[in-house]
């Protein structure tokens, strides 16, 4: 599916501007502009692709239709008799839910302080958005850089909207996260003497952005996952939770999993649950396509939510400026910003560039989106979508030759298997749903305001606001994974086992939606995504 | 701009079904109407579920691919390869040192290799695998951590061995010893972390947890950034 020639012509347009363009820094927005092209054009402020949830502890809040939809359903347990009393099929001092970056490091955290522990998950242990993160993990573990210049990154690219002590937790523990992975052998681009290699993202204001070549979530997320199968931790695979079960004091006591290939509901008993099932670009707010993994159905948000645990910001949602457009095979998936960091830069139909290349996420994609939907200088694709030219041969000319080879092995081969050559054509891309910016509100130590139910990783919110910078997911995917199974371990340790289990939060959620009508026959967590096509 | 896309035929387990050429296997299976459990990840070439193995109508050659990553061809015969139980050893790393003989404890087949290349063949990500088996039983690890890192654990290595070797186990292994014993600790990240443990950058923090937005607005706008 190489190019075809009509987009081979187009291409020229890029060719003969690029001598004229190495070295030269487009300028940044102004913060006035960034505002107005956010409002313009990022879907979060287009009004009608939201409407208020009219059940549950955060009923009236505003949130995509998508999400919506699946907080607005009835549980899959409503025709389904179970016997919460009886012996559990499993019974642990902490459950687990989600086997992603996130649940890993809790479950090392928690079994490292002496708690019984068990992760249960969707699909396989690691199947999750953690193995496709490509480009990086910030912290601020260089001279000319602090703890607080990464707070200040942080909370200007969140809007300043981020809960000040989370954002706090999430660059005081930065270091010791790399540290601690460092420890564990995760593979970073290191010099010879063994100083980190740091880079740019978009939106910080010092090179703090860790790499693991392209495949930085893939390596820490391998190393983890072998670290929790060497300390022989319980992993109990395509197993999803499908409801959090309280106890007769209304604390989180477990939850009902479902095995996928047998069908059967399996009780899990434990004295502290912790979710970290991920995000949800798998529901395609507003048809965009994602670079989410398939997994990634607001699972934990759907049944924390059910639970009683309150939202924060889940009306924020990121969209990656650089998402595949062309080739069709590779529509949606994420280029990594990587790319763009090491300069590569957006240009329009007409090869002109139109933005800085490294603007914040939000804003970035916002142009992008003016620039096909306004100005009309996207380039028009076969598939029938526009896009815009994102000039990887200029990374080459930037940095020499084999830059791409050695700092992008991913993307090359991926755009390879489809006959494109990254280092000779510039990419076509547009933005692609790539994050949950908000999610189920948490303490420091990743505590929900459900008793002894926890959160950590993207089913989280309050972390980055309402924008989250590049390199600091999997950041708090770890920093807050970590401090969530500390505190459920501390916790559990003081505690009896629970009694008298119930899902009697989940009949009173019934009846609001009785009341209300709002189900209309949607059933949730949707656990995978419907593909089919006939 | 051509609005009819051809079709081609493939067979999935052995059964036909018709679908658009533009399609990955994994796409393709899903327009047959398969909702997909096993076998399926990331859906983007980075996490190795979706191991397939495939044979063109006509052909004796058995191919293998990504269901992501691979586009559909006329007569593709198809499976998914759901699991592979491939054995992993257990261990310490603090226990372990990059040594011949520590990792012949863990994985003693890697020493059985018959150089037959079966793996290299088989790997959708292009490595070449038997290069790195011999690197390991050489005790070369940082060379074996180099040429595996593309590694996604996808087990088709596996599955061709002659001799069962868990090429991506050992392989993972390799670059935990590699990264915690021969690369070198970055020191200043020692020094900060220490510095962090004793509150140093509290008071710093402190302030800017307690500004207000206009304040932060400020500083952030007039932040210094590096060149």
């Amino acid at each position: 599916m190489a190019y075809t020639p009509r987009l081979k012509e187009l291409m020229k347009k890029v060719e003969e501007s690029r001598a004229s363009r190495v070295g030269i820094n487009y300028p940044r927005m102004s913060p006035d502009e960034r505002r107005a092209v956010l409002q313009k054009f990022h879907p979060d402020f287009i009004e009608d692709g939201f409407r208020k949830i009219k059940v549950g502890v955060n009923k009236g809040a505003r949130l995509p239709y998508e999400m919506a939809d699946v907080f607005e359903a009835w549980s899959r347990l409503r025709d389904v008799k179970l016997d919460l009393q009886a012996k559990p099929a499993y019974d642990v001092d902490i459950l687990i839910i989600g086997g992603g970056g996130a649940g890993a490091s809790a479950a090392l955290e928690a079994t490292a302080a002496g708690a019984n522990v068990m992760i249960a998950t969707k699909l396989r242990f690691g199947d999750a958005n953690t193995m496709m993160a490509q480009g990086g993990i910030q912290a601020a573990d260089k001279e000319n850089d602090t703890p607080a210049i990464h707070y200040l990154d942080v909370v200007g690219g969140g809007r300043f909207e981020n809960v000040p002590e989370l954002a706090r937790a999430l660059v005081m523990d930065a270091p010791l996260v790399i540290k601690w992975l460092e420890a564990m052998g995760t593979m970073f681009d290191k010099k010879e003497d063994g100083t980190m290699i740091t880079i740019h993202g978009g939106g910080t204001s010092r090179k703090r952005m860790h790499a693991a070549r392209d495949y930085t979530g893939a390596e820490i997320m391998r190393t983890l996952r072998d670290e929790v199968l060497n300390k022989g931790i319980t992993v109990v695979e395509f197993s999803p939770a499908v409801e959090v079960i309280l106890d007769d004091q209304g604390c989180a006591a477990g939850a009902v999993l479902y095995n996928l290939e047998t069908e059967q509901y399996l009780i899990a008993r434990a004295k502290t649950v912790i979710l970290a099932t991920g995000g949800s670009g798998r529901l395609h707010y507003r048809g965009f396509p994602t670079s989410n993994h398939y997994g990634a159905t607001a699972d934990g948000l759907v049944i924390g939510y059910r639970a009683g645990a309150k939202t924060i910001y889940a009306d924020s949602i990121q969209y990656h400026p650089t998402g595949g457009a062309y080739p069709p095979q590779l529509l949606g998936l994420l280029v990594t910003e990587k790319t763009r960091a090491l300069g590569a830069t957006p240009l329009n139909i007409n090869g002109e560039q139109f933005v800085y290349h490294l603007e914040t996420r939000d804003v970035e994609s916002s142009a992008i989106i003016c620039e096909c939907a306004e100005r009309k200088l996207g380039v028009p694709l076969p598939t029938g979508i526009t896009a815009v030219w994102l000039d990887s041969p200029l990374i080459e000319l930037t940095h020499g030759e084999g830059t791409i080879e050695r700092q992008l092995p991913a993307m090359l081969r991926q755009f390879h298997r489809f006959d494109v050559d990254i280092r000779k054509e510039p990419m076509l891309i547009y933005p692609t749903l790539h994050y949950q910016n908000g999610g189920l509100l948490i303490d420091e130590n990743g505590l929900s305001n459900v008793e002894n139910l926890y959160v950590a990783g993207e089913t989280a919110g309050g972390i980055h606001g309402t924008n989250r910078l590049m390199g600091n997911s999997l950041l708090d995917i770890i920093v807050f994974g970590r401090r969530a199974g500390r505190d459920a371990a501390a916790k559990s340790k003081e505690m009896p086992v629970p009694e008298g289990l119930n899902l009697g939060h989940v009949d009173s959620y019934h009846r609001e939606l009785e009341e209300t009508g709002a189900a209309d026959g949607r059933v949730s967590p949707i656990l995978l995504p419907h593909y089919t096509h006939r | 701009m051509s609005d009819t896309i051809a079709m081609v035929d493939i067979f999935i387990m052995g059964k036909r079904y018709t679908v658009p050429e533009t399609l990955t296997i994994m796409n393709a299976m899903e327009y047959a109407g398969y909702q997909l459990k096993r076998g399926c990840g990331c859906r983007a070439g980075f996490c190795g579920a979706c191991a397939t193995v495939y044979r063109i109508a006509g052909d004796y050659e058995l191919k293998v691919g990504l269901a992501c990553q691979t586009k559909v061809e006329d007569g593709m015969y198809l499976a998914q390869i759901p699991f592979f139980p491939g054995r992993k050893a257990y261990y310490d790393l603090e226990e372990i040192k990059p040594s011949v003989a520590h990792f012949a404890q863990l994985y003693p087949e890697v020493y059985r290799c018959l150089g037959c290349s079966s793996c290299t063949k088989v790997c959708p990500q292009d490595i070449d695998v038997m290069q790195y088996i011999a690197y390991i039983q050489r005790g070369d690890f940082a060379k074996a951590a180099d040429i595996s890192f593309d590694c996604l654990m996808c087990g088709l290595c596996v599955s061709r061995c002659p001799v069962n070797i868990v090429h991506y186990n050992a392989a993972l292994t390799a670059r935990r010893l590699y990264s915690r014993y021969i690369a070198r600790p970055d020191a200043f990240l020692a020094e900060r972390t220490r510095a962090i443990e004793e509150g140093k950058f509290d008071a710093e923090i402190g302030v800017l947890v307690s500004a207000n937005q206009e304040k932060l607005q400020k500083l952030y706008d007039n932040r210094e950034i590096e060149k």
